[in-house]
């Protein structure tokens, strides 16, 4: 790592507005997505794969209820649960497809996320995975960039996850089969898309908690506000003096 | 900064319970609730007006339909009509009509079926596929004639809810001459049993589960659903905050 010391220290402006604005009404609505999806599971806390499964078909997945201060609201209500869930849902699902648009427009995909042809190489590839497991971040400039594994993330994330997360939930409407049969085709039927839209919620969890944990250890104020006001300052170059 | 299980587990209850006291918050509550509207509009829009809920092969029926809500009336009224082999039942048409009806099982037998094999998906999140047999709604309507200023029909049941009131639910005309909209009598070739609404039960194959009637005793025309029971169109609607809209 070749980083200018010159520059190391400096402030610079990281995430763009778009992206800032979509981190935080995504951590808003995400929340009230998955308590509330929660809440609407705990309903019928079996999973299926299939068109149909209901109590005397074989669940591949039996749970217990989710406990009060994980849904919304912390009490059972259904109905409750379904009105937060699909009031928060047609926005994120907006928003996302936005923020595609905006991402494409901007050439933030283009410039931040997309592979580049040298990073794909096996030999980068496993150095990446060795700096990130041994928590070697970064360091001056090179902190602006995202590695292979966070790229990999955030397409995965955006391209991947969210995607289908949205297209499993409008797959359990039964007005949205009539009007787009092929949707429900596509994931193996109704309850198979319950399944995966449940699968798909944890999975989201996982980079979550991935993320907040990252943070933490890449420095929770800096890495906070650079979301918040944009502002990020260079890491420090590590000294190479200690052995 | 030390994060917790239990500050955690306080932060989180403390969101929520956040969120609990905002939709208790009457405007909140409201716009909460209008969800149900771009829902409805969305997917009306998308769709086609006749558009067809997906109908499946033989090879793809539950082996076991599961009946929901009421598993029997049980009431001294249906008991009565249940001992004749529903022969004393009669389906009434009445409201915004120009002829009100009342119709028999044998009559309602001897009209054009319709068989359709779907998906009844229940709000609570579960699924099964059964066959239905029954006569188009709009068979019955055409019959009746609707008058211009029916808007909406309303199907009041002989099951009895915990409020000592029957069961009673709406859809309006875009459902109710849907060519799926049936009212059915037989479900995988066998007369409905009492547990799936015997002897007549509604299906209205683009919305949930409590849309679909059971135990019914009369079909009324309606401008508006103000007067229905509590407002909102539904024992469900009016007494747990469904949504009337049930495409979702």
């Amino acid at each position: 790592m070749d980083s200018p010391v010159d520059n190391a220290n400096a402030i610079v402006r990281r995430h763009r507005l778009s992206t800032r604005l979509w981190h935080w009404l995504n951590a808003l609505l995400l929340y009230t997505l998955f308590t509330s999806g929660l809440g609407i599971f705990n309903a019928h806390p079996r999973l299926y794969w299939g068109q149909y499964g209901a109590n005397f078909d074989h669940a591949w997945l039996e749970l217990d209820r989710f406990p009060g201060w994980l849904t919304l609201p912390g009490h059972y209500s259904l109905a409750l649960s379904r009105h937060w869930h699909l009031a928060a849902a047609p926005v994120f699902a907006f928003a996302l497809l936005f923020y595609m648009l905006w991402s494409l427009t901007n050439r933030h995909i283009a410039r931040d996320l997309a592979f580049r042809r040298d990073e794909l190489a096996p030999r980068h590839v496993w150095q990446d995975i060795r700096n990130h497991a041994r928590l070697r971040f970064p360091t001056g400039e090179a902190a602006l960039h995202y590695n292979v594994l966070q790229k990999a993330s955030y397409i995965g994330v955006i391209f991947v996850a969210l995607p289908l997360i949205i297209l499993t939930g409008l797959t359990m409407s039964p007005g949205m089969n009539a009007a787009s049969p092929w949707l429900v085709d596509l994931f193996g039927g109704r309850q198979s898309a319950r399944s995966i839209h449940f699968l798909t919620a944890f999975a989201l969890v996982a980079f979550f908690l991935v993320h907040i944990l990252m943070v933490l250890l890449a420095g929770p104020v800096n890495e906070l506000r650079s979301m918040i006001t944009g502002r990020y300052r260079l890491p420090k170059p590590r000294s190479r003096a200690v052995p | 900064m030390i994060l917790t299980r239990r500050t955690l587990l306080l932060g989180a209850t403390a969101s929520l319970a956040g969120c609990d006291r905002l939709a208790r918050n009457e405007s909140f509550r409201e716009a909460l609730f209008s969800a149900e509207n771009f829902h409805k509009w969305a997917q009306r829009s998308l769709m086609a007006r006749d558009a067809l809920a997906h109908e499946f092969r033989p090879d793809q029926i539950s082996p076991f339909f599961r009946a929901n809500g009421t598993a029997n009336p049980n009431t001294p009224d249906y008991k009565m009509i249940w001992r004749s082999g529903f022969a004393d039942w009669r389906l009434r048409v009445d409201g915004l009509v120009a002829r009100r009806l009342s119709i028999s099982l044998p009559q309602l037998r001897s009209l054009p079926h319709r068989e359709q094999i779907t998906r009844h998906d229940c709000v609570e999140g579960w699924s099964a596929i059964g066959k239905w047999r029954g006569v188009p709604l709009k068979t019955i309507l055409d019959g009746a004639g609707l008058r211009d200023r029916a808007r909406h029909l309303v199907f009041h049941c002989a099951d009895m809810m915990g409020s000592g009131q029957p069961y009673y639910e709406s859809i309006d005309l875009t459902d109710a001459f849907h060519p799926q909209t049936i009212l059915a009598f037989a479900l995988n070739d066998r007369p409905l049993s009492v547990a799936n609404g015997a002897p007549l039960r509604l299906r209205v194959e683009r919305q949930l589960g409590y849309k679909q009637a059971k135990y019914l005793m009369r079909i009324e025309a309606v401008e508006s659903l103000s007067s229905v029971g509590r407002g909102k169109g539904g024992y469900w609607e009016d007494h747990a905050g469904y949504d009337w809209y049930a495409g979702i």
